[in-house]
C-alpha cells in the first residue's frame, strides 16, 4: 500500500482506509437518549461494560464506578436494562 | 493475423476474456451466460489460462469474490444474465464505490416476473446508476474486444472503476457468427499485468469503502461520478489504441450510421441495431433522410458525442429494450435532457419494441420512422404494438 494514498484529513480513491481510522468516525450523534450513571448502588459486576454492542462503557469495578463514551453512545439503553441494581437511567437526551 | 473463425458468442467471449489473462475468475451459472463462465472453467482446467476458478454458491458470491481478488490486486472476471445480476448489484455498488476495475459481462435477458429467459436490456439498466461502465455490443466481434477495452479502460488509474460488457442474450451468446480471437502476443502488448494502485495486504492493513460522516460521504460518491465521467476520453484513447494494435476498429462511444444528413435519427443499442441499419438501407434506397446513432457506450453517458450527433435532426426516435414502469423510457429521457440542456426543441420519441425476447421485425423499425416523418407528435413513451386483445380485466372484479 502506498502511503501516499492514504490520508486522514482527506478522502481517498475507494475511499480507503488506515487502522485505526474509525475511532475519527463519532458515531453517537444520533442517540435520542442518554444513560445516566447514577454511581450510588453499583455493585462492580461489570455487567454494563459487558453488554454494550458498542464497547463504549468503561469504567473501574473495584471503585465501582462506570461510565460511557458519548462520542460512540448510541443510546441503545441495555446497559441500564441489564444493571441489576438499576444504577443506571435513560434519560431524554437534550441540545 | 489471427483468424477467423466461426463460434458461438458466449464461447468466443470466454476465450477473449482467457486473452485478458484474468488471475481469479468467480461464476454461477444462469442462462443464457452459462457457456461463457463454463467455457472459462474449460480453459482453465485445461491449464490454458493461469487463474483461479472460484466455484460459488451464488451470484452474490460471485461478486463478492471478483471484489475480494481485485482488491487483492488481481484481474478478476465474472459473467451473469438478468436475476444473477440483480442478485449481484449489491456487491457491484461497492464494486463501484471501492474502486475496483473487475469486468464482467452481462448476457443481458429480461427480468422476472413474468418469467423469461430471452433478451431485453432491463437487467443492467437496473444498475445504470452504481458507477459501473457499461458497453453494449452489436455482434460477438464486438463483444469480444470490448472485454479487453474494458480492462484497458477500467484499469487506467484516471478511471480505476468497474466496466461491464453487455451482450444481447440468445440473440449474441447462442448466434454463431465469424469471430477473429485477440491473437495472444497483441493482447498481451495492449494490456499489461495489472498491477493495482492500492491493495489488501496482511502486513499492511487497509480498509476499502470505510465509513464516511454525512460530511464527507457526498464527495466520496460524487468521486465515483467524477470518475466515470473522466472515463470518457479514456475509453477513446483505449479504443483508438486497439484500432493501432488490431487493425480493426472496436469500442469507442457511438457509431454514427448514415447520421450526418439525417432528417430522421434513431436511437438504439445492441444487436437490434443490425435489423435497423437494414431497415435504414432500404428506406435510404427510398429516399428517406433516416440515421441511426448506436450507443455503444451507455455509461458514462456520452453527452457531447450524442449531442453532436443529434443536433441537426428533425426527429429523433429512440427504440429501447428496456422501460421504467410507471414513469416512461430509460434511455428516452437520457436522450430529452441532452436535446433540452442544450437548447434544442428536437422532437424525440421513445419506444419499448419489446421486453422478454419478442421478435422485432423490419417493419416495425420502418413504422416507427413512418410516423416519425409524418411529424406525429407523442405524448408518451410506447409500448409498441401492445397486444391488448390478450390482456386481462386490469383492475380485477371491477
Amino acid at each position: 500500500m502506498s502511503k501516499k494514498l492514504l490520508s486522514t484529513e482527506k478522502l481517498s480513491i475507494g475511499c480507503v482506509a488506515p487502522p485505526g481510522e474509525s475511532l475519527q468516525n463519532k458515531t453517537g450523534a444520533w442517540r435520542s437518549m442518554r444513560p445516566v450513571f447514577k454511581q450510588e448502588a453499583c455493585i462492580g459486576c461489570r455487567a454494563c461494560e459487558l453488554a454494550c454492542p458498542e464497547g463504549c462503557v468503561f469504567g473501574d469495578p473495584k471503585k465501582k464506578q462506570f461510565d460511557f463514551d458519548p462520542d460512540y453512545c448510541k443510546g441503545c439503553g441495555i446497559c441500564a436494562n441489564e444493571c441489576p441494581v438499576d444504577d443506571i437511567d435513560m434519560v431524554m437526551e437534550e441540545k | 493475423m489471427a483468424e477467423q473463425q466461426i463460434l458461438e458468442g458466449a464461447m468466443a467471449v470466454a476465450h477473449a476474456v482467457s486473452r485478458c489473462r484474468p488471475e481469479v475468475v468467480a461464476a454461477y451459472p444462469i442462462t443464457p451466460q452459462t457457456h461463457i463462465s463454463e467455457e472459462l472453467s474449460q480453459i482453465v482446467a485445461d491449464g490454458d489460462l493461469d487463474a483461479e476458478f472460484v466455484k460459488v454458491e451464488s451470484e452474490f458470491g460471485a461478486a463478492s469474490v471478483i471484489l475480494g481478488a481485485s482488491a487483492a490486486g488481481a484481474r478478476a472476471y465474472t459473467a451473469t444474465s438478468s436475476q444473477g445480476l440483480l442478485l449481484m448489484s449489491e456487491v457491484l455498488w461497492n464494486i463501484a464505490g471501492m474502486r475496483l476495475p473487475v469486468v464482467l459481462a452481462c448476457a443481458n435477458r429480461s427480468l422476472s416476473a413474468p418469467l423469461s429467459i430471452w433478451c431485453d436490456h432491463q437487467d443492467a439498466e437496473a444498475i445504470r446508476d452504481c458507477g459501473i461502465i457499461q458497453f453494449y455490443a452489436e455482434d460477438n466481434q464486438e463483444a469480444c474486444d470490448q472485454h479487453l477495452i474494458a480492462y484497458k479502460v477500467a484499469e487506467d488509474r484516471r478511471v480505476l472503476l468497474p466496466a461491464m460488457v453487455n451482450l444481447d442474450g440468445f440473440l449474441l451468446t447462442h448466434v454463431f457468427e465469424p469471430t477473429i480471437i485477440p491473437d495472444q502476443a497483441k493482447a498481451d502488448q495492449y494490456l499489461p499485468p495489472y498491477e493495482a494502485a492500492m491493495k489488501l495486504d496482511v502486513n499492511d492493513p487497509a480498509t476499502f469503502g470505510a465509513f464516511t460522516e454525512p460530511d464527507k460521504c457526498m464527495e466520496g460518491r460524487w468521486m465515483v461520478h467524477d470518475a466515470c465521467r473522466r472515463s470518457l476520453p479514456v475509453i477513446e484513447e483505449a479504443s483508438a489504441d486497439f484500432e493501432k494494435i488490431f487493425g480493426r476498429p472496436s469500442g469507442g462511444l457511438l457509431e454514427e450510421y448514415h447520421t450526418d444528413d439525417a432528417d430522421i435519427i434513431l436511437v438504439a443499442k445492441g444487436s437490434l441495431c443490425g435489423t435497423i441499419k437494414d431497415v435504414v438501407d432500404v428506406m435510404r434506397g427510398e429516399g428517406t433522410k433516416v440515421g441511426l446513432m448506436r450507443i455503444k457506450t451507455y455509461r458514462p453517458w456520452p453527452n457531447e458525442a450524442v449531442l453532436r450527433c443529434l443536433k441537426n435532426a428533425k426527429h429523433v426516435a429512440v427504440i429501447e429494450r428496456g422501460a421504467s414502469f410507471g414513469a416512461g423510457g430509460v434511455m428516452t429521457p437520457e436522450i430529452k435532457e441532452t436535446l433540452f440542456d442544450a437548447g434544442l426543441a428536437i422532437p424525440v420519441s421513445g419506444y419499448c419494441v419489446q421486453l422478454g425476447g419478442r421478435e422485432v421485425p423490419p417493419d416495425g423499425i420502418r413504422e416507427i420512422v413512418d410516423r416519425a416523418a409524418k411529424g406525429e407528435k407523442q405524448t408518451a413513451y410506447e409500448y409498441f404494438r401492445l397486444k391488448t386483445e390478450i390482456l386481462p380485466d386490469l383492475v380485477p372484479g371491477a
